[in-house]
């Protein structure tokens, strides 16, 4: 019903915030991670796979 | 091959073109999710599999970020139901794996968080890096994880109160002043644990 309690206090909202921005890190931590070739790799073949076999495609 | 996502071309492109430029962000969602890189590796490259044999199915006017979240969970919950291996196991493996560059400020506090954050069950990470991290609506998670909007409201709270609890953070507590006490504490319990 009310569903801005767990927001309510100040002292919560600050908590969340907190958790937040930490997850934000987690999560950029996580996208700064470099990528390996393989996908790129892996598109190119579907890629071409896709060229090489254009029946019922498109 | 589209880079700037301002250009708009005249013509829709091929969402499979798009595809690439969303790698970064799926990979991300997938290492969250997973915790272990070559998992989350596998996860995407059975997603980018599944999405392009499927993308007649993808409705261009929607986020295809959405879109391939949603191939990637499901792929990740349902090898999980197959396998329910140590999933648990993946505190020493995570730390090994995951090369995290600590900025010189609350670099401590982090690795708690992280620390913290891989204890959570999959379903919590799932619902705190869509709405809490990635900028997805509890609307747009609702359709990913396929359930009603306020149970993803509800699994949200609870999951940061489950993450406070992990690093006996109280309301009104600083994350980044009582570090020292926390990290005893998170030590402590996971000695405790005998992981």
């Amino acid at each position: 019903m009310n569903r801005d309690k767990d927001e309510g206090t100040p002292a919560r909202r600050a908590l969340r915030e907190q958790i937040d921005e930490n997850l934000k890190r987690v999560y950029t931590a996580a996208l700064n991670e470099e990528l390996p070739d393989r996908f790129r790799d892996l598109l190119a073949q579907l890629k071409a796979k896709d060229s090489t076999d254009t029946g019922d495609k498109g | 091959m589209s880079s700037s996502p301002d250009d708009r071309p005249a013509s829709p492109p091929d969402p499979r073109d798009r595809l690439a430029g969303a790698i970064p962000r799926l990979r991300a969602f997938a290492i969250s999710l997973a915790r272990d890189v070559t998992m989350a590796d596998d996860l995407v490259q059975e997603t980018i599999l599944k999405a392009w044999s499927n993308m007649d199915k993808f409705d261009p006017a929607t986020n295809l970020d959405a879109w391939l979240f949603t191939i990637l969970r499901n792929t990740f919950y349902s090898s999980l139901r197959k396998t329910r291996r140590e999933v648990q196991d993946s505190d020493g493996a995570h730390a090994a794996t995951l090369s995290v560059r600590p900025a010189h400020d609350g670099r401590l506090a982090l690795q708690e968080f992280q620390r913290a954050f891989d204890q959570l069950s999959p379903e919590h990470r799932e619902v705190l890096i869509l709405v809490g991290a990635s900028g997805f609506s509890c609307e747009e998670a609702s359709g990913m994880m396929g359930v009603a909007v306020g149970t993803v409201k509800s699994r949200a709270s609870r999951a940061r109160k489950r993450l406070a609890e992990l690093l006996h953070l109280k309301e009104g507590e600083d994350m980044f002043s009582g570090t020292d006490g926390a990290t005893q504490a998170v030590v402590m319990r996971a000695a405790v644990a005998g992981f």
